[in-house]
């Protein structure tokens, strides 16, 4: 059952991450990366990461996605819009190079995975773990104690990335 | 029940649509766009591995997710700036920097 809803949510992201290349429109494009994003969140979840599954959906669909809509809104691209994907050696260029992609990331995911907490572990080391602490302290226990001045840092580069958008859209600083 | 391969084949197949993508558009939107799906598939190989790596995996998506948001933040201001300056989003307009 589990692995026909992820074959079904595979199919689903690359459909939209296709559809999402393209498409003319960048307001199609951002809906079907919406689609890839929402398959991406329905996997995380069949994977047992619930609360990243909620955050995708919360930052990435909901947060990052309305910013893209607004900017593509601001900037009023529907007059006189012409295409803007390129000609056909491109379009070989993208092809050739996606698949030599594909290839070396086979290559380097297709032999003996690592298993750094054994060979027993497995998904029931993370559902044990998940009925320990719940779906948010699984993140959170480890997030607040051995990653505490990654967190930190992150919430300067937050406060940065804040002003550092408000000073470039500024007409004058 | 799945194995860490299902991930790690979908992100990589993901990851080479995002490179496609920025290969063949020409429209700065787009290609942050492109930029995000390729986030998205390193996500999904963090989290894919982390039933055989350790819950640090899904830890590293949490910064990965933070560090997008702000990279889209700062990118989509620079995209403003520039429409500003050049009335248009399509990267052949952008070549001040190039050589």
């Amino acid at each position: 059952m589990t692995e026909a809803l992820f074959w079904l949510f595979a199919a689903l992201a690359i459909l939209s991450a296709l559809m999402m290349i393209t498409r003319e429109s960048p307001v199609a494009s951002a809906l079907w990366l919406i689609g890839t994003f929402f398959a991406l969140a329905a996997i995380y979840t069949l994977l047992g990461a619930f609360f990243i599954g909620i955050i995708q959906i919360l930052v990435y669909a909901g947060a990052i996605m309305v910013l893209f809509l607004f900017v593509i809104m601001l900037l009023n691209l529907g007059n006189d819009y012409q295409g803007d994907i390129r000609g056909t050696t491109w379009k070989a260029v993208a092809g050739g190079s996606s698949l030599v992609m594909i290839a070396l990331l086979a290559r380097m995911f297709g032999g003996e995975t690592a298993a750094p907490l054994g060979e027993t572990a497995g998904p029931q080391v993370l559902e044990a773990q998940l009925a320990e602490h719940g779906a948010v302290g699984l993140i959170a226990m480890p997030l607040y104690r051995e990653f505490m001045v990654p967190l930190q840092a992150t919430a300067i580069l937050l406060l940065v990335a804040v002003v550092g958008a408000v000073v470039l859209a500024k007409r004058k600083v | 029940m799945l194995t860490a391969s299902h991930s790690l084949a979908l992100s990589a197949i993901l990851f080479s649509i995002g490179v496609a993508g920025v290969v063949i558009r020409r429209n700065a939107i787009i290609l942050f766009m492109c930029i995000e799906l390729m986030l998205n598939a390193v996500n999904l190989a963090f989290v894919g591995l982390s039933p055989w790596a350790g819950v640090e995996g899904q830890v590293f998506v949490f910064f990965v997710i933070a560090v997008a948001a702000a990279e889209a933040a700062v990118g989509l201001a620079i995209v403003i700036s520039v429409f500003r300056h050049a009335e248009t989003v399509d990267i052949r307009n952008f070549k001040l920097l190039r050589w």
